[in-house]
């Protein structure tokens, strides 16, 4: 008999007050009873909708069964099948749009908690995991463009088939967005360190410091005697707003504050990255990064972090549960806002910035409603520093260096109906810098579709 | 980890560093710079290549010893390791089909324009170099510079050595005595490269300037090193740094540069501290 409570086993997590004064996880994660208990509330319903739900198809009531009886380490096999990255996908996945808004049991109460189960179980087995068995040397070389998910995943898969596999990343640690853009709150590095440890273990070479473009182009790659590249290079580069006073001092992209915080532990002062502490921060835009960016802001020491979003509350594109535990934070936020200006004293510091209201009109391309500016509106809010965080594009530098590759107007690479076949022969491509900027899972989905076309062109070849 | 081959001190905060990183010697031209992180805990600084041996595997910078980073750096013994180099970075300077050229730099600059004289000089055009310098004490590749140009102007803000004067006087001479440059290259503080951008501008004379931002990645993902250009914005670690100088925002980028000096100031003092307190232990 399933256990019929209605609302998912609650997880402890650390209290909105103390939590703003440090970088420790938010939330704890669940014990081994919660775990049970939260497991037993699965219907095992035959056709799994929730499943379908899962851009990879983790075999959700398998694993949950094992967790149910106790076998976590049997969970945890499963669910490895096909997740390469559970610890991180349980802890940073959009469940509520995904796996967890398919679960019958949400129809009448919380549908089974599938993401914190995962993560149980990725965290459970954390030191217990089994040698990986490597595969015989099939003799080829494949090159991966960057160590983002995408990336890992692609790379773990290719090593699976035994392929020899080398990772380029541009950063001196891999990771990508999980290293550089997630904060350490929401995702613990050392996490991310295991897993590409993981895979290293695999017989992965990760090559850091290596500009894919500049140190050595993707054609280069070819002469070198790589049979097959995947680029996973992100989409990283930071759009800014283009209003007045956006090289004012204080002013960031949400990738520079984030970097400089995740990447280069500025906010540690044994680091020697530099950081501003500021006072009173404006962060632009209503994403999980602008989420980040408030949080962090906010553990700097801010008196005042506000969300300025120029939609309202039911648009916002973050996680609901991020956006909740930013309100419990104490970010306030300011909807149906947009920055027209923004204005610095003499010495070129930000003093405050000039926003107007707006209202919501007619649906627009995309299907939502368009924000309008309300004649008149316009208002200071005093701030020191300004983050941007209203979307990133693909960097240039490999479409700039790499002939017959072809990409679209936002500087996305093209693909074939398969999602990851590019228009240059043996080079494959996945994640944001085909996608543009989207989700942690899709691009590892798309870094294992890629894996299989890759294996299909070179036993074909 | 990154073998250093030397790391000589040129004069009292000049240093000169040779690092075996192959795959950058490889591809390096004039105009490209790496990114270097000393340490773990150290941050990601960006210095020019003022040489590059393809043959040999190794890339050479030149740097100043101007606050905690590059303090650290001037530390590595020969033989020791660097964690981190990574490059070679932005674009390369626009060399090819300049005849005649007048190589612009100031105090360290020169060690970051000595490369592209050297580069035009071998490829057969007329070279002129203007470089200064605050006194005789910190003159740099004096004859390194003498060797890949036609003329050099050296001059000194006191005299101490060569002319007295200010670049600005030393390229206006030149060129009010005939000198007709296809190309005015500038490199060294923003303050200097304004003024000689100011004078060309007269004399309607090409000039390329090199742009010194704060920098964090260096390959556009997080627009730390934005620079206004024609009232664009663009970013110089993959834009740049060279750009046209008649069209650069000098006093923004000096201001921005300025941001982290209280914290700069800070974390370089916590460590001439401490090697005061090791120097008297
Ligand atoms: C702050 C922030 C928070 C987010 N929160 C979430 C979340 O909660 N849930 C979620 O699902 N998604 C989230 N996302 C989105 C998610 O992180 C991305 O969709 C995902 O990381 C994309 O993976 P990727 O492998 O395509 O690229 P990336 O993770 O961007 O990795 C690309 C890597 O390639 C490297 N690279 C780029 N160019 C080159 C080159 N020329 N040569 C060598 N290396 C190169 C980069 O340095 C980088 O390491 C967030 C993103 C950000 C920025
Ligand atoms: C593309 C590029 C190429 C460069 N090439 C060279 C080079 O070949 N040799 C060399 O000595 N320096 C070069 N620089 C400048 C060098 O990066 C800085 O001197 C160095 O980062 C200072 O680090 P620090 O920690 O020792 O000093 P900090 O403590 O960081 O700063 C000391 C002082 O330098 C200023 N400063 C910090 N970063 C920069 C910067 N990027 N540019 C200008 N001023 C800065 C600070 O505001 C402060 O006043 C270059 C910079 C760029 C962007
Ligand atoms: S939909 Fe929900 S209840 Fe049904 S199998 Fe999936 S997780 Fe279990
Ligand atoms: S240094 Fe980050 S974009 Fe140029």
């Amino acid at each position: 008999m399933p256990n019929m409570q209605t609302d998912k086993t609650v997880m402890k997590e650390q209290a909105p007050e103390i939590r703003r004064t440090n970088w420790l996880e938010v939330a704890c994660g669940y014990t081994s009873d919660e775990a049970v208990n939260e497991a037993q509330r699965c219907l095992h319903c035959r056709n799994m909708p929730c499943v379908n739900g899962c851009p990879v198809r983790v075999k959700i009531p398998d694993f949950i069964a094992h967790v149910a009886k106790g076998d976590f380490e049997g969970a945890y096999a499963v669910i490895r099948e096909t997740n390469a990255l559970p610890a991180v996908c349980g802890r940073v996945c959009p469940q509520e749009s995904q796996c967890e808004s398919k679960c019958v049991r949400g129809i009448k109460g919380e549908s089974v908690a599938i993401g914190r189960l995962e993560r149980f179980c990725a965290d459970y087995c954390a030191d217990k995991r089994p040698e990986p068995v490597r595969a015989e040397p099939k003799g080829k070389r494949v090159a991966v463009v960057g160590s983002g998910p995408s990336g890992l995943t692609c790379a773990a898969d290719l090593a699976k088939r035994g392929y020899d596999v080398t990772v380029f990343e541009a950063l001196h640690t891999a990771g990508g967005v999980l290293v550089y853009g997630i904060p350490e709150f929401r995702l613990p590095k050392s996490i991310v360190s295991d897993e590409v440890k993981e895979l290293e273990k695999l017989g992965v070479k990760i090559m850091t410091d290596v500009v894919v473009g500049r140190t050595e182009t993707v054609d280069e790659l070819f002469e070198n005697g790589y049979e097959a590249v995947f680029i996973g290079s992100g989409a990283g580069l930071p759009r800014f707003m283009g209003i007045p006073g956006e090289d004012g001092n204080g002013v960031y992209s949400a990738n520079e504050f984030l970097t400089r915080i995740n990447l280069m532990k500025a906010y540690r002062y044994d680091y020697a990255t530099p950081i501003k502490h500021h006072r009173r921060v404006a962060v632009v835009g209503g994403g999980n990064v602008a989420m980040d960016a408030a949080r962090c802001a906010a553990r700097l020491g801010a008196e005042k972090v506000y969300i300025v979003y120029r939609r309202g509350e039911n648009e916002l594109p973050a996680r609901r549960e991020e956006v909740h535990h930013a309100k419990e934070e104490g970010i306030e936020f300011r909807l149906l806002t947009n920055p027209t200006k923004i204005n610095t004293d003499e010495n070129g510091n930000v003093c405050s910035v000039t926003c107007i209201s707006m209202e919501l009109g007619e649906p627009d391309a995309s299907g939502r409603r368009r924000p309008v500016e309300i004649p008149g509106s316009e208002h200071d809010i005093d701030v020191d520093a300004v983050i941007i965080a209203v979307g990133t594009v693909p960097n240039p530098l490999i479409r700039m260096t790499t002939s017959g590759l072809d990409t679209n107007r936002h500087g996305c690479i093209v693909t074939a109906e398969d999602g990851v076949t590019t228009t240059k022969e043996g080079v494959y491509a996945g994640g944001d810098a085909v996608t543009g900027a989207a989700t942690v899972i899709l691009a590892m989905g798309a870094g294992r579709e890629a894996a299989e076309k890759i294996d299909g062109y070179l036993s074909a070849k | 980890m990154f073998l250093v081959k030397e790391n000589t001190v040129l004069n009292p905060n000049t240093v000169r560093m040779t690092v075996e990183a192959p795959m950058i010697a490889r591809k390096a031209k004039p105009g490209q710079f790496v990114i270097i992180r000393g340490d773990e805990k150290g941050e990601r600084i960006p210095l020019t290549i003022s040489g590059y041996d393809a043959a040999g595997g190794t890339v050479t910078v030149i740097y100043q010893t101007v606050g905690a980073s590059t303090l650290k750096l001037a530390e590595i013994p020969a033989g020791g390791y660097l964690c981190d180099i990574v490059g070679p970075l932005g674009r390369a300077s626009e060399l090819d089909g300049i005849k005649k050229a007048a190589v612009v730099g100031g105090g360290l600059g020169c060690a970051i324009a000595y490369p592209q004289a050297k580069y035009l000089h071998e490829h057969g055009a007329s070279v002129d170099i203007i470089a200064g310098f605050r006194n005789k004490d910190i003159i740099i590749l004096e004859d390194e510079m003498r060797a890949a140009c036609e003329n050099l102007v050296l001059l000194t803000d006191d005299g101490s050595n060569g002319h007295k004067g200010l670049v600005t006087d030393g390229l206006k001479a030149l060129i009010d005595a005939g000198a007709k440059y296809d190309v005015v290259i500038v490199i060294g503080p923003p303050i200097m490269m304004k003024f000689v951008c100011r004078l060309t501008k007269e004399y309607g004379i090409k000039t390329v300037v090199s742009m010194n931002p704060i920098m964090i990645d260096g390959t556009g993902m997080c627009g730390g090193c934005r620079v206004s250009v024609g009232g664009e914005m663009k970013f110089a670690c993959v834009d740049g740094p060279d750009f046209d100088g008649h069209l650069v925002d000098f006093d923004e980028l000096m201001k921005r540069n300025r941001m982290y000096r209280d914290e700069e100031q800070h974390d370089c003092n916590l460590f001439r501290e401490a090697k005061e307190r090791e120097h008297n232990a």
